[in-house]
């Protein structure tokens, strides 16, 4: 018997994500991933100032804060061929590494570990047992007992009260539940402690932003903070250690807690490592650049195919013809007008509603293609691309975490295909993180060293030539590849596309009918209770899903938008 | 002292460590601190102490995600005053957020239903995001009903009604010409009611926390300005209250980043800032607890007036403000030709400053426009029938 599941809205993400599956047999047949809002802010860029252009876009997403703010001022970087100083560069560095780790630390504590902890259960545990499981572990700090005690009372009361406030939806005894109480406490804890923790990233990034969620100091050409120590208002030594602080107390938690967290619950659930593959072709662009004119980069970037290593075909710099010239863009099963796929540069986009269609039109998302390929991005793919690459902290965290998998689940293999599954999307953002923790620190260093050697400048002032220039701007964002396409005429924005991690990810199936990420990696995941489709959300969640970045459109011609077909 | 003050008027705070999970201690600071900057006196912080205390039931939250970012919602997890967890597990019952549900689908739509019908005329709502209104509003949905429908809904029996952020309060930034999807804020589309604004991209959490806290302890609305803004939080323009203020009364502006100007702090009205014409407490209060001249400004960048309806989104990034207080001294002389006449200190151009504003008698047009702005509206009158 064939039964159809629509999981709509899907929660604990940013946006509005619909997800319906057919189930056969207890397992997921048929996917369909549809995005639900749309906002049409790169239609609202056209005619603006190519300066001021990140501030708009940077409101893609509270989220993925400062991804788009920086991404937005490379493309126009790059569509000008002008330089930034290497103060600007290592400070954006700073900001978007920091961000990374809160965004991978909240993601796996706050936004998905209750896919995989039950926390009623966790009222079970023997704090005792917890802080001793927990002190084998790592030597975090606050695996203590007393620690685990606290923690257990507070969730007690919290339960008592009858008010479970956003935990009252939670699959709390669901049979795919499987960690032991003293696990799920243990989780629990620092599920709290994250909290606190994500916040020394936080400050960071809003000591040389201004504030954040949506940092201000972008600036087409470098960053607005100035540096030195003859007036006050000014970057100085003193904050600069005030974030070597917070950098300090950051990596304890993220290389005690996080790294060791994830291998060890997901050793509770190997077959986990059996579904959710999905595409298994991975992109990744390099990102950090360490020179004016973005050439050199600490981390590395390129395409996998077929999750086979040796395939590997790096992106070295801004100007990559590799990069550029294959991305394209498909609307057939989107809610826009047109069949074939198209260049970001020459995007269209005709909204064109229809309800939801199995075989026609059913997400506002479109569907993105490499070199006609369907691709994932994200930390999975950022680590499969590194680790093809060589690139060695990778390739220690990796072994680290299959370090930890294999003594607590007690086998003495794991093969490297283990990553391409729902498990090992929450694994490699963990290893990811690893690396995130150490280019900060390096990056932190740098700044130090190049404000010491006399370098001050921050900014160069852009100039707009007469005429028609186009330029794409690229980073590795938390969740994945993500490019920024801006053609300008005179001074001003003729034409603006985002291509962002979750298009890539959540896109319907494109012009060939080929599913996208999302849709590909549900496929035969096992579903124990449809009326509660955990196993739905574990998939979903392991990709990091971000729909308001995903949901966006361009039109050049300011044609009339909409056109409703049906209801 | 004042935590002395506190038990001498007799209320028993022993077991409020337990069931928040703070010391009595921080407990009482963080009160007395959210009544202090509502101008309230320190019998109100021990009401306000004492409701959230004693509450027998934590009041329900319904919380609606339109055509948003997340950034309120993420600025809450920056929050510190109080905490996200403090929040969720000790204050308030937050029965529906889709960011932060553990469940998801029919299920949480359930759990909202049940809610909305057991808590008729109790719940506070938030929202955070447009709505779009254009085509039936087909936009932005949620379990297959749009944002508009699920609004007008929400709204009908909540006890108050909070806008937080720039798209609920306006439209944001989705509403910027040509506006694609006919985006509104709360208020546009709920025209009998009360919606109180917090606006911001995205907002400071304490101007959004301090008013539900408010809320919460008195059970009525703080006063609000013609805009339903809180006055306590909105009050002000920035550039009322920003200390780079002297630069501007004394003619010393920054004209490009990286200037000489600029790398002195001086004043960032001809980079375009909107300091002058945006009302918010961005300069008093900063932002993430770091010190240390942590917002826009601070860092060096043009306030663009994100809080602002028709300022931020709407107005060039780099356009002169609409000065609301008195009208610049644009006639100094520019830094470089001041320094060759090294006769002429910075006191003296500050005097010059003053002698210019008042010549064109600035200072009798910023002083009516304050006092317009303060007597916006009888504060008794403009909270007193709001919330029922």
């Amino acid at each position: 018997m064939t039964t159809r599941i629509t999981v709509d809205p899907i929660t604990r993400i940013e946006g509005h994500l619909r997800i319906d599956v057919e189930v056969d047999d207890g397992k997921v047949t048929k996917a369909w991933s549809s995005g639900q809002m749309w906002r049409g802010i790169e239609k609202i860029l056209v005619g603006r100032d190519p300066r001021e252009a990140w501030m708009y876009t940077q409101r893609f997403c509270g989220v993925c804060t400062t991804v788009h703010a920086i991404t937005s001022v490379r493309a126009v970087e790059n569509a000008l061929q002008m330089e930034v100083p290497v103060n600007a560069q290592l400070i954006r560095n700073i900001i978007q590494t920091a961000h990374a780790i809160q965004d991978h630390i909240v993601h796996f504590y706050h936004l998905s570990a209750v896919d995989w902890v039950d926390v009623v259960s966790a009222l079970k545990a023997d704090p005792k047992a917890t802080a001793k499981l927990a002190e084998s572990l790592s030597d975090w700090s606050l695996n203590g007992e007393h620690e685990m005690k606290a923690v257990q009372d507070r969730l007690k009361s919290f339960v008592e009260s009858g008010q479970l406030g956003p935990f009252a939806s939670g699959f709390w005894g669901h049979p795919a539940m499987k960690l032991p109480p003293e696990v799920n406490l243990l989780a629990v804890a620092h599920y709290l402690q994250a909290l606190d923790v994500q916040n020394h990233a936080n400050k960071i990034v809003a000591i040389l932003g201004g504030k954040t969620p949506h940092i201000q100091n972008v600036a087409v050409g470098g960053i607005t903070n100035s540096i030195g120590h003859d007036a006050p208002s000014v970057l100085n030594i003193e904050r600069i250690m005030l974030i070597k602080g917070f950098i300090d107390k950051l990596e304890h938690f993220v290389k005690s807690a996080y790294m060791t967290d994830v291998p060890a619950i997901g050793a509770f659930y190997l077959d986990w490592t059996g579904y959710g593959g999905g595409v298994t072709n991975y992109l990744s662009v390099p990102d950090c650049p360490q020179d004016t004119k973005g050439t050199k980069f600490d981390l590395l970037g390129g395409f996998i195919e077929n999750g086979d290593l040796s395939s590997y075909k790096p992106i070295t710099n801004f100007n990559d013809s590799y990069f550029r010239d294959g991305v394209a863009e498909s609307s057939k099963h989107a809610w826009y007008e047109g069949d074939e796929p198209l260049h970001p540069f020459k995007g269209e986009t005709e909204p064109q509603y229809t309800d939801f269609q199995d075989d026609g039109q059913y997400s506002w998302v479109k569907a993105p293609t490499f070199y006609g390929k369907r691709a994932e991005v994200g930390p999975l793919a950022n680590v499969m691309v590194n680790v093809a690459a060589g690139e060695e902290r990778y390739t220690k965290y990796l072994g680290d975490a299959i370090g930890v998998i294999k003594s607590v689940a007690g086998i003495s293999e794991v093969p490297l295909s283990a990553l391409n599954s729902t498990i090992g999307r929450h694994a490699a953002r963990a290893i990811r993180c690893g690396v995130m923790m150490d280019t900060l620190k390096q990056q932190w260093q740098k700044l130090v060293d190049n404000i010491a050697s006399g370098d001050t400048d921050t900014f160069n002032a852009p100039e707009f030539p007469k005429g028609e220039i186009e330029g794409v701007g690229f980073h590795e964002a938390p969740r994945g590849t993500l490019s920024h396409w801006v053609v300008i005429e005179d001074a001003k924005i003729k034409n603006y596309q985002a291509v962002v991690p979750s298009t890539w990810n959540a896109g319907p199936r494109d012009a060939d009918g080929e599913p996208g990420p999302y849709e590909a990696s549900l496929l035969d995941n096992p579903i124990a209770d449809p009326e509660n489709p955990l196993e739905v959300l574990r998939t979903v969640h392991s990709f990091d899903p971000c729909i308001a970045c995903a949901i966006h459109m361009v039109d050049t011609e300011n044609k009339p938008i909409v056109k409703v077909k049906a209801l | 002292m004042a935590e002395h003050d506190f038990e001498t008027d007799g209320f028993d705070f022993s077991n409020v460590a337990n069931k928040l999970g703070v010391t009595r201690r921080t407990y009482l600071k963080f009160c007395a601190g959210v009544a202090a900057s509502l101008g309230l006196s320190t019998k109100a912080s021990l009401a306000m102490a004492q409701t959230i205390a004693e509450a027998s039931k934590r009041p329900p939250v319904i919380w609606l995600h339109g055509q948003e970012c997340t950034g309120p919602t993420e600025s809450l997890l920056r929050s510190e005053q109080p905490s996200l967890a403090h929040l969720i597990l000790d204050m308030i019952s937050l029965d529906y957020h889709q960011t932060l549900d553990a469940g998801a689908g029919h299920k949480v739509e359930e759990i909202k239903k049940k809610s909305m019908e057991e808590n008729k005329g109790k719940y506070l709502l938030v929202v955070e995001g447009a709505i779009p209104v254009k085509d039936g509003g087909i936009y932005c949905k949620i379990a297959g009903e749009t944002m508009l429908d699920l609004t007008v809904e929400a709204a009908e029996n909540a006890a108050a009604i909070v806008a937080f952020g720039s798209c609920a309060s306006w439209g944001g930034v989705q509403s910027a010409s040509p506006n694609p999807t006919g985006a509104k804020g709360a208020q546009a589309i709920l025209p009998g009611k009360t919606v109180v604004n917090i606006p911001g991209c995205p907002p400071n959490p304490a101007n959004f926390l301090g008013t539900v806290l408010y809320f919460v302890t008195f059970g009525k609305l703080p006063p609000l300005d013609e805009q339903n803004r809180p006055k306590w939080a909105y009050g002000r323009l920035i550039h009322e209250n920003c200390y780079r203020r002297p630069h501007f009364d004394a003619g010393r502006f920054a004209t490009e980043f990286g200037d000489e100007g600029h790398k002195k702090g001086y004043c960032l009205y001809k980079l375009g800032c909107k300091g002058p014409e945006t009302y918010n407490n961005c300069p008093s209060l900063e932002f993430n607890n770091v010190g240390g001249g942590v917002w826009p400004v601070g860092v060096g960048h043009p306030c663009f007036g994100c809080s602002e309806q028709g300022v931020g989104f709407n107005k060039p990034m780099f356009s002169l403000a609409d000065v609301k207080t008195h009208t610049p001294p644009n006639n100094f002389p520019a830094i470089d030709d001041r320094q060759q006449e090294s006769g002429i200190s910075p006191t003296a151009a500050a005097i010059g400053g003053a002698a210019v504003g008042a010549a064109i008698g600035a200072t009798l047009v910023a002083s009516k426009k304050l006092g317009n702005k303060d007597a916006g509206g009888d504060e008794s009158s403009s909270s007193d029938d709001q919330g029922k």
